[in-house]
């Protein structure tokens, strides 16, 4: 059964190709060969393989294979003489009889060259017997070494004699001559040896003497001809130098100057005059744009690092981005204002970076010149200093001189040696090094005039730079904190320098760009301290006291130093909440703290003035300073807020009940240094500081009412304020401030109120986390199970290689079923003939027994 | 007898004399010289004399050697034709009738150990009087207490003229015991009613006595045997009053009823009501007889109101009170002042608490948001970060609010109609309106509460925020935070050169200040 069905799977694997080359043709002729399998049933979607097949005619075909070749190979495995023509090219075709004939001419000729290399061996032979005879010459030598061997060995021998037998004199002078007589034999030959050395010594120099001497004159022509050109440049070249030698020094260092000159100017009038313009407006249009999203942006990060926390905080502030970005949109008008402003600021800093490159010109020529140029910084400070004060007009008219006085260096050079004798008594040192506390910094700047601290200052700068220095950095770093820490001592006096704070200011800013972390963290330390001071203040009495004029400085440095307009600031937030405090804590219980309390309102409003963010303590203490300017009888009904009561000793505390003030009073600044000042007014002069205070306190009303009349609320943030102020026109107040409160009214009354109701952002509702199994799959239906692709690769070559062995074996074995048949009938047709021959000798033996 | 010298100050004189008073009776007469070191200007020999008069008189009090029964006058009594032995009696009673009414007056001496010691001898008196009566029972299991005594104790605490809090702290040690608690809640009442009437004004000095000594009353919250008493007894009746707890309480009552019925200063005020709605409502027989004492504390106003309208929500919450202007009362509480006071956190827990319940009308619940977000306009920014959840938690509770930040297809209007000076929060029309101040606060100058302003553009969710972490923050912690919070990589900077502390055109400052 098992071979029946191997049989059968072989047949169907023939049949396949049987049926493609010419099935129609022969099922046609014979349809009895063909055979049809039958199925038992018809199943949907199986396919049906050997439907039709043609047993008979493959098998008819493999044993005519099996004929052509296995037979063959079996008939003719015993024979082993075979006949093979290796002539080239013999059984192909596609050559000529002639192109034959020429390659096998060919390769006979090659046949005799490798034949030559043969001989060239040989050749090698020949060199060996010249070996031999060069041999044959050193066995000679080798022959007189052994004689020479001999003939030491007797004159042992002569002496052993001697020694045995004894002997006298003679004998042994007859022994020293011997002994003489080998040794000068060696001698002649090391002397004709040396001798035929020294000969060869000699040739060889006398051949090197005639080479040199060969191109001596070789070098001597060649001299000859180049003689004329040589001695027409060495005329030149001495005539060069004879015209330099009188010529003055003076004049060549002036050329030399003239030439510096001439590389520097180009590059900086190109500069100057458009590239810079335009890196200029670069760079500030960069700057505000990474402002704006700094005002809007911070959310972007925050948004980034909420998600991990939940998801509905992105949301929110995605939205408020949106929100933001509207508002900012509305304000066009204040962008194009902001925009203004800062073109005006970057012509200032043109400027200032001219005066900078000026700076460095200057430098250049310290350096080149020594020390009569050094004058030129002395002359040039106070002009630095008024560039940075004026505007860029005059920055624009100080240009032109500049270049005029460099066009003329000579001229002021005997100027300069006369400003150097003179100033020669009162100089201050050049180099200061950078101080290590700050008490050394005091040190430095004590004893000193304004012009000359400053100075003292932009040298240590200068001396101590970061790119002069490693260690510089650090020293810098402190140096920052140690001036924020002497302003603050200058603005604690009671007669504070606040001029040369003004000055100092602008190293700060200097300082604050280079070290942007430490100068922040200076600042905080400071804010800190005076945070902590008024929490102690509340914690034991429940308010505090106004702060002093330094930490009002240090709020007014902070909003010069870092941008005042970002949603979050590391130092600028903290600031924010510092005044927030001094505005709710900190009770108005003299003029002094209204001038401070004033000051933090103009704080915060510049600091507000970009991003339009709502101050709820702002818009309390300026109603509480309207409070206090009214008399109680007629403002009995307002609400206050604390620090600020309706009833008690301060609350009428800026009435004016004097006419005559009123109508001498004047508007004007308030002085910042009256937030120090201990000493007492006269009435006049307080009840003109009182009529000041509320002037500034209006204008700064205004300045609210202007830049939050758009938000929703307004009219019900205003209130208060309004009735304050339609009560205050009652009283007798100057006539300007009259005027400003009639406008104030009015410009609350002209915003009319509009309230569109609040609606939701719409939001896709957020998908709930469905907790759906993980489909792991364990069972795949079907043959191919395998969990990754190697694995199915791996199996599927499994498969073939079983199906390729599978047919092999069964090859094999048919090969064998067919030998053995071949050999069956062999055997029975020897048989069959062996019978017969029998018979026939039986049958002669037969009739030979008949006759 | 002859009466001999004594010489003070010497702790063996002292103990010469105990001994001799205490072995014959012929030597009663040294008695005198150890009452007159009570007389002592030095505390240590007052301290020395009180403890011989504790021992002294322990002993004989033991020994049953003071008369029992009503005391007759001493005089009459040496002069009458009794026996000496009863003669003896009556007169040592007397002594000690005058050594206790020497400890009374010590209890208001300057040095605090005088005062410690003579309560605990008093105490100690009560407690052995009390285990041998000097009054003759009535019947066979009669209650006797030693109240003539032990109104002397409590009277000597409850002084006008010294401050005896601490003193009143020792003797909170006594109240554990039920019998103490209950006979001084008796005598303090009656204490209370006599101070008052005889004087028309009291001093602030009893007023706080008094305070302290009622309440360190506490009363146990579950009926149990009441058998932990001071003075022994060798077994106890149902039929005695300090058995029982409801007698307890009436007595309770009746000694809170007694000191509130009179005008107290406002600081006892705060006290009082910071206690009521724990240490006081919960042991009253009855507790809306308190009703009168709250409304009439609720029209003070400030923080006594607040506390007092605690007090009236859990009468409201627990005992059915009925109470129509409750939250129109708490409505008018909130005002602008309200952010700066000491007691905000608790303010703003009780309002979470009293607008905590689901079943409040939504016009209430809208005016409290309404009032709030105004209120918020004016609130330094750590008030704004405790308002703001708690305003939108008011939403989350009552659906029916929202509309005051999600009105769809709400008109456009040209004024606000909530009305901020109506007083009913009925009839402000605070559903109509929508939180603008709101929106307003997403333009605060802190990121914090801008954040906080903005969660109403999204719909907001359904778990309520806490605000309790929030109730105790100060400005300082703020500004600690933000100090603390991580820097970008590299700090921003003004971009704008600083020409001087003044030096920018168009600055605020240069208007109006200048350096000179």
């Amino acid at each position: 059964m098992g071979k029946a069905k191997r049989t059968g799977a072989r047949r169907q694997v023939h049949k396949a190709p049987a049926g493609a080359f010419g099935g129609p043709g022969k099922t046609n002729p014979n349809p009895f060969e063909v055979k049809v399998n039958r199925q038992k049933f018809q199943i949907l979607g199986r396919k049906t393989r050997h439907d039709v097949g043609l047993p008979g005619v493959s098998r008819a075909r493999a044993i005519k294979k099996r004929t052509q070749t296995l037979l063959k190979e079996y008939k003719e495995r015993n024979k082993s003489n075979v006949f093979t023509d290796k002539r080239f090219g013999e059984y192909n075709s596609n050559i000529s009889p002639e192109e034959k004939m020429m390659k096998r001419f060919a390769l006979e000729q090659q046949r005799y060259h490798e034949k030559k290399n043969i001989y060239n061996l040989n050749e090698d032979e020949e060199l060996t017997h010249y070996g031999q005879s060069l041999a044959d010459i050193e066995k000679h030598n080798d022959i007189v070494d052994s004689d020479s061997d001999t003939e030491d060995r007797g004159a042992l021998s002569a002496e052993l004699t001697a020694s045995h037998f004894g002997g006298g004199v003679h004998k042994n002078s007859s022994q020293k001559e011997g002994e003489d007589g080998d040794k000068p034999k060696t001698r002649k030959e090391l002397i004709e040896e040396l001798i035929a050395k020294s000969k060869q010594e000699k040739r060889e120099r006398q051949a090197q003497r005639e080479d040199a001497l060969e191109l001596t004159e070789k070098l001597d022509q060649d001299w000859k001809e180049i003689q004329i050109l040589l001695s027409r440049k060495s005329k030149k070249s001495e005539n060069k130098e004879k015209k330099e030698k009188p010529q003055p020094d003076a004049y060549d260092m002036m050329v030399r100057e003239l030439g510096f000159e001439m590389k520097a100017q180009p590059s900086n009038r190109m500069k100057t005059e458009e590239e810079l313009a335009k890196e200029e407006q670069e760079k500030l249009r960069k700057l505000e744009a990474e402002r704006l999203r700094r005002m809007l942006g911070k959310d972007e990060h925050e948004n980034k690092k909420k998600p991990k926390h939940t998801s509905a905080d992105d949301l929110n502030d995605g939205f408020i981005l949106d929100k933001d970005d509207r508002r900012l949109l509305s304000y066009k008008d204040g962008k194009m204002n902001i925009e203004d402003a800062q073109e005006e600021q970057s012509k200032g800093a043109d400027g200032q970076e001219n005066d900078q490159k000026e700076e460095e010109d200057e430098s250049e020529e310290e350096g080149e010149d020594g020390e009569s140029c050094e004058d030129p910084d002395e002359s040039d400070g106070p002009d630095s200093h008024s560039d940075l004060e004026s505007s860029a007009e005059t920055e624009e008219e100080d240009e032109t001189p500049k270049k005029e006085q460099r066009q003329t260096p000579g001229g002021k050079s005997p100027k300069e040696a006369q400003k150097a004798q003179k100033a020669a008594a009162a100089e201050l040192p050049y180099v200061f090094a950078a101080p290590e506390s700050f008490e050394e910094l005091k040190f430095l700047l004590s004893g000193r005039s304004m012009e000359e601290q400053l100075l003292v200052v932009e040298r240590i700068q200068k001396c101590n730079h970061p790119s002069l220095a490693v260690g510089n950095k650090a020293k810098l770093e402190k140096l920052f904190g140690f001036l924020l820490q002497y302003i603050g001592d200058l603005a604690t006096d009671s007669t504070p320098d606040l001029k040369t704070i003004d000055k100092l200011v602008v190293h700060l800013y200097n300082l604050c760009q280079m070290f942007p972390e430490s100068a922040s963290d200076a600042i905080r330390f400071v804010l800190r301290d005076a945070m902590h001071e008024m929490e102690e203040m509340i914690e034991t009495k429940g308010r505090a006291a106004f702060p002093g004029l330094d930490v009002l400085i240090y709020l007014k440095i902070t909003g010069l130093l870092f941008p005042t307009s970002d949603f979050w600031h590391p130092v600028v937030t903290p600031a924010l909440i510092c005044m927030s405090q001094m505005l709710t804590k900190c009770p108005v219980t003299s003029l002094r703290d209204v001038v401070k309390g004033l000051f933090v309102c103009c704080l915060f409003l510049e600091y507000v003035s970009l991003s339009r963010r709502f101050v709820p303590e702002l818009l309390n203490f300026l109603l509480g300073i309207l409070y206090i300017a009214t008399p109680n009888k007629k403002s009995q009904g307002s609400t206050l807020v604390h620090p600020f009561r309706a009833l008690g000793k301060n609350s009428e505390l800026l009435v004016v009940s004097d006419k005559a003030d009123v109508t001498t009073w004047q508007r004007g600044s308030l002085p910042l240094h009256w937030a120090n000042r201990q000493s007492t007014l006269t009435a006049t002069e307080a009840n003109h500081t009182r009529l000041s205070c509320v002037a500034s306190c209006l204008s700064l009303l205004k300045h609210c009412v202007l830049m939050y009349s758009a938000l929703p609320s307004f009219h019900a943030i205003v209130t208060p304020h309004q009735a304050l102020l339609a009560e205050h026109l009652a009283r007798s107040l100057p006539q300007e401030l009259q005027e400003l409160s009639r406008s104030i009214l009015s410009e609350v009354e002209s915003q009319k109120q509009h309230c569109p109701p609040l609606i939701c952002e719409k939001s896709k509702p957020v998908p709930l986390k469905q907790f759906t199994p993980r489909l792991v799959k364990v069972l795949e239906f079907g043959r191919k199970q395998g969990s990754s692709k190697e694995e199915q690769e791996r199996k599927r070559l499994i498969h073939k290689h079983k199906r390729e062995f599978k047919g092999a074996v069964r090859e094999i074995r048919k090969d064998n079923q067919f030998l053995a048949r071949m050999q069956l009938s062999e055997i029975m047709e020897r048989d069959a003939e062996r019978k017969r021959k029998v018979k026939q000798l039986f049958n002669s033996l037969a009739t030979q027994e008949v006759d | 007898m002859e009466r001999q010298p004594a010489s003070t100050g010497s702790r063996q004189e002292l103990g010469r004399l105990l001994e001799a008073v205490l072995s014959n009776r012929g030597r009663a007469n040294a008695v005198f010289d150890i009452l007159a070191v009570l007389q002592s200007e030095d505390p240590e020999e007052i301290k020395e004399g009180v403890r011989t008069c504790s021992r002294l008189f322990g002993t004989l009090l033991e020994r049953e050697e003071l008369f029992v029964g009503s005391l007759p006058c001493e005089d009459m009594a040496l002069a009458g034709s009794q026996g000496a032995t009863y003669k003896y009696k009556v007169w040592m009673r007397h002594r000690y009738h005058s050594c206790c009414n020497r400890l009374e007056e010590l209890l208001t001496h300057p040095s605090f150990q005088v005062k410690e010691l003579a309560l605990e001898t008093l105490m100690k008196f009560v407690q052995l009087e009390g285990a041998k009566p000097l009054e003759k029972p009535q019947w066979e299991s009669h209650y006797l207490f030693p109240r003539t005594l032990f109104r002397a104790v409590v009277g000597g605490l409850l002084t006008p003229e010294d401050d005896h809090s601490l003193l009143i702290s020792q003797f909170c040690e006594y109240l554990e015991y039920d019998d103490i608690r209950y006979h001084a809640m008796q005598v303090a009442t009656s204490i209370l009613a006599r101070a008052t009437s005889r004087q028309p004004e009291v001093s602030l000095t009893f007023w706080n006595n008094a305070f302290t000594l009622l309440s360190a009353v506490n009363l146990p919250l579950q009926e149990h045997e009441l058998t932990n008493f001071y003075v022994k007894h060798a077994q106890t009746s149902s039929k005695w009053k300090v058995v029982h707890l409801k007698e307890q309480r009436k007595a309770f009552q009746e000694m809170w009823l007694g000191f509130l019925k009179h005008k107290l200063p406002l600081s006892l005020y705060k006290k009082v009501l910071v206690a009521m709605h724990d240490s006081i409502l919960p042991h009253l027989a009855q507790p809306t007889l308190m009703i009168d004492f709250l409304t009439s504390a609720c029209d003070v106003g400030g923080a006594i109101s607040l506390l007092a309208l605690n007090g009236l929500f859990i009468l409201i919450h627990k005992h059915n009170l009925e109470y129509p202007d409750f939250y129109q009362r708490l409505y008018g509480l909130l005002d602008p002042s309200i952010f700066h006071v000491k007691y905000r956190a608790r303010f703003f827990h009780l309002a979470d608490l009293f607008l905590s319940s689901s079943h409040l009308p939504a016009y209430l619940v809208a005016a409290f948001a309404k009032r709030l977000a105004r209120l918020a306009l004016t609130a330094p920014p750590e008030a704004l970060l405790m308002v703001l959840p708690l305003i939108c938690n008011l939403l989350r509770r009552h659906p029916a609010c929202r509309v005051m930040v999600h009105r769809p297809q709400g008109p456009e209007l040209d004024a606000d109609p909530y009305d901020p000076t109506e007083k009913d929060p009925a009839r402000s029309r605070a559903l109509e309106s929508c939180l603008w101040e709101l929106q307003t606060l997403q333009q605060h100058y802190h990121p914090e509460v801008s954040r906080a302003a903005s969660v109403i553009n999204q719909a907001l969710s359904v778990p309520e925020v806490s605000i309790a972490p929030l109730l105790e923050l100060t400005a300082y912690e703020i500004f600690e935070q933000d100090l603390k919070k991580m820097m970008p990589e590299s700090v921003p900077l003004e971009f704008i050169p600083a020409k001087g502390l003044l030096g920018r055109q168009d600055d605020l400052c240069t208007q109006f200040f200048c350096l000179s």
